[in-house]
């Protein structure tokens, strides 16, 4: 049951063809492996994101629809926001779909003429005109047409962009089936850049399962961890927005642009009030009984005469952060009402939240003035301001929203303002100020995102028996290489901890995978240092790497951090994990 | 006295939040890993955004002497189950879909590899790993909730 058939799509000459690729899969397994090999292998070095040449891949694991919690897909691409390492992550429908059209990976490369989207249905790879798609102002328009007209009702997964996409927004997004995304670092303007507007995926292969009776018994073990143990019951019950409090009492909690740590209206964002005053509904994506989908009803007026219209919104604690605290927003219903509009319009939550909030400030210290804004008043809760802006983020009728669309970093570098302009190597924070780890762990991140190695996780960890750097950093090291197997594996990180190394081998074994578990460590290792030899390649240099003085004047639960010392650390960092003796590791131009 | 058999019944299709574990359950049996050879089907209400999931399976046409998809089989090839359903007999089957059209409510699923139905067993392995309580498996005089 081992993958092994690639989709080549080539959108220029309007062609496909599948490969057979048994020593990739046989090598690299799946996912993060198999994703950074062929991006590798596909992507010119440095070349354009926004060109034809960027290819686009998606990739699935050999567990994917075959275990609880095994739904996931993992994209790679040339970024558009940080110009290295694209790779993003999102569940849904996708990976099953891929599965059950027998694709283990699928690359898109080349630029359409004209909008397209792709229909993929089995074997039958379809190019087709998306001219009336194209345009439309919101994703959820374009999944309800493409269900009417292709088939494969349950079984299908309809991914899109919205006008973010369709305008290249740097941290654009793509929408996977109504409510989840591959949210960061823009592979939505990589999909507009080629004008490929969807795919709509479905398959109705089977798979036989090679040992039926090992199967069933590591399956009833991993479906028992995730349903009956409290391993998942955070993000079951209120879900990952269960953060906002405890952060905020830990005095962790980025609010106004890290101006404040902490929120006087946490009580108000909470897990805990979104539950009993908003929570209509939780969802799953296919093969994962945990259900960490959470979705609120919002009612709005948009008329007098008591019209109203019902909006039904998907919320995380990431959207929470930075579409709330992080811009004050003061009120559930408000910051409800901005998700979905960036949603509707496919946008990355996190970096539009953290580029709003630095231009809030800007405006405050006068480096930008309402000629910039366009009469738009960016003010710490006051969402009609952040609504309006966050549509002219996307349509950038002048210089400013051209530049804002291009993150936090391009902002910073020509209106001012670096030093609270919150991104770590190009990519905007999430939304933790645990202490050191969270930010080198975000600094040395292959992606540059809080999940490659929980950093703020070991902060917190550090707080109870207080850890050195030496011992941080080897904890950074360890988690991304096993965070890097896992997902290699697609395993959903949410799941990490029913996932042990001994689980992990018996469900492989169970499919026919037999590997030691040294050897997934070993190939975990492997392929974190294959991310670093992409992103060397195109340009990226540790010493480029500019760190925020907010960073270090806001105190964090560890106290007031020290810049020399977070330099020192990331020394160490690159020291231990051996990146240094990686090709390219210094031809990037240092500053 | 032997205790009537078991059917599988859908107690509250508002609970299901769309994980599938119920139809990879049931193509589990077969040693597979499918959704197109499950017997219980779920749906969305015309997209997601719309509202939550409809979950199809045979109901077991517990109100009927004689089961709508027995009927319709001129082969004899479904017969009529204590209980509840249907049991198949594949020898007799030829592929008319005739029972395909006689459930009304859609629950018969057509396997197209072998050109045969999937009929539901009641084996109720798909309540056994619904993580909601979407499903049951309760002998039919019971009373529903």
């Amino acid at each position: 049951m081992m993958l092994n058939r690639v989709l080549y799509i080539d959108l220029t000459k309007r062609k496909s063809e599948t490969v057979e690729k048994p020593e990739l899969f046989e090598r690299y397994l799946g996912g993060d492996g198999v994703a950074i090999k062929l991006l590798t292998e596909e992507c010119p070095k440095n070349v354009d994101p926004s060109s034809p040449e960027n290819p686009v891949i998606f990739a699935i694991g050999p567990l994917t629809a075959i275990f609880p919690c095994c739904s996931k897909v993992v994209s790679m691409f040339k970024s558009p926001l940080t110009g290295n390492l694209g790779e993003s992550h999102a569940g849904g429908r996708l990976g099953l779909a891929m599965k059950l059209a027998n694709y283990g990976a699928i690359v898109i490369k080349g630029q359409a003429n004209s909008p397209v989207y792709l229909a993929i249905h089995d074997d039958q790879v379809s190019i087709k005109d998306a001219g009336v798609l194209w345009g439309m102002r919101s994703t959820y328009s374009v999944g309800r047409i493409l269900r009417e007209v292709e088939p494969g009702v349950g079984r299908r997964s309809i991914i899109r962009i919205g006008p973010a996409g369709e305008n290249q927004v740097h941290f654009a997004n793509v929408n996977v089936d109504v409510y989840r995304h591959f949210g960061r670092l823009g592979l939505g303007a990589v999909f507009g850049s080629k004008k490929l507007k969807a795919l709509v995926i479905s398959g109705s292969k089977s798979f036989k399962i090679e040992n039926p009776a090992a199967y069933q018994k590591i399956y009833d073990t991993i479906y028992t961890g995730v349903t009956k143990t409290d391993l998942m019951k955070k993000y079951h019950d209120l879900g990952t927005i269960e953060n906002i409090l405890p952060l905020n009492a830990l005095r962790a909690l980025p609010t106004k642009n890290l101006k404040q740590r902490s929120f006087e209206y946490a009580e108000e964002l909470s897990g805990e009030h979104l539950a009993e005053d908003y929570l209509v509904r939780k969802m799953a994506c296919p093969a994962c009984p945990v259900g960490c989908i959470h979705i609120a009803n919002l009612r709005v007026a948009f008329a007098a005469g008591y019209e109203y219209e019902s909006l039904n919104v998907p919320y995380d604690y990431e959207p929470f952060y930075a579409l709330g605290s992080m811009l004050g927003l003061s009120s559930a219903d408000d910051v409800l009402r901005l998700i979905e509009r960036v949603d509707r319009f496919g946008l990355d939550a996190i970096s539009v939240g953290v580029t709003l909030a630095w231009a809030t400030e800007a405006l405050e210290r006068g480096l930008i003035f309402e000629k910039e804004t366009l009469g738009v008043t960016l003010r710490w809760g006051n969402v009609d301001g952040y609504m309006k802006a966050v549509s002219h983020l996307v349509s950038m009728p002048n210089e400013f929203y051209q530049t804002l669309a291009c993150g936090v970093e391009a902002a910073a570098q020509k209106y001012g303002g670096e030093e609270i302009a919150m991104a770590l190597a190009g990519n905007e924070i999430a939304g933790y100020h645990c202490g050191p780890a969270t930010i080198l762990g975000q600094l040395v991140g292959a992606r540059h995102s809080h999940i490659d190695n929980a950093g703020y996780s070991i902060d917190q960890k550090s707080l109870r028996t207080k850890m050195t750097s030496n011992q941080i950093v080897s904890a950074l090291i360890d988690e991304e290489r096993w965070r890097c197997l896992l997902t290699t594996l697609v395993i959903c990180l949410f799941a990490r901890g029913t996932f042990k190394e001994n689980i992990v081998k018996e469900a492989l074994d169970s499919v026919g995978v037999s590997r030691e578990v040294e050897e997934l460590k070993e190939l975990g290792k492997e392929i974190h240092y294959e991310k670093y030899k992409f992103k060397f390649r195109e340009g990226f240099n540790f010493r480029q790497l500019r760190l925020p003085k907010r960073l270090f004047e806001t105190p964090t639960p560890h106290g007031v951090l020290d810049e020399q010392k977070m330099l020192e650390a990331l020394r160490l960092y690159v020291e231990k994990s051996s990146l240094a003796k990686l090709p390219n590791y210094n031809s990037g131009n240092p500053q | 006295m032997v205790s009537t058999p078991s059917v599988v019944s859908v107690v509250s299709a508002e609970k299901c939040i769309g994980c599938y574990s119920c139809m990879f359950a049931c193509a589990r049996r077969l040693g597979l890993v499918s959704t197109t050879k499950s017997a219980i089907q779920i749906r969305t209400h015309g997209g997601i955004e719309r509202g939550g999931f409809a979950v199809i399976v045979c109901h077991g046409c517990l109100s009927e002497a004689v089961p709508s998809c027995v009927k319709a089989c001129k082969r004899g090839a479904l017969e009529k189950r204590i209980g509840g359903g249907a049991i198949f007999h594949e020898n007799k089957c030829n592929g008319c879909h005739e029972c395909v059209e006689a459930c009304i409510i859609r629950a018969i699923v057509w396997d197209e590899e072998r050109n045969r139905p999937i009929i539901c067993a009641h084996c109720g392995l798909c309540a056994k790993y619904c993580p909601h309580d979407v499903l049951v498996l309760r002998k039919p005089e019971m009373e529903l909730i």
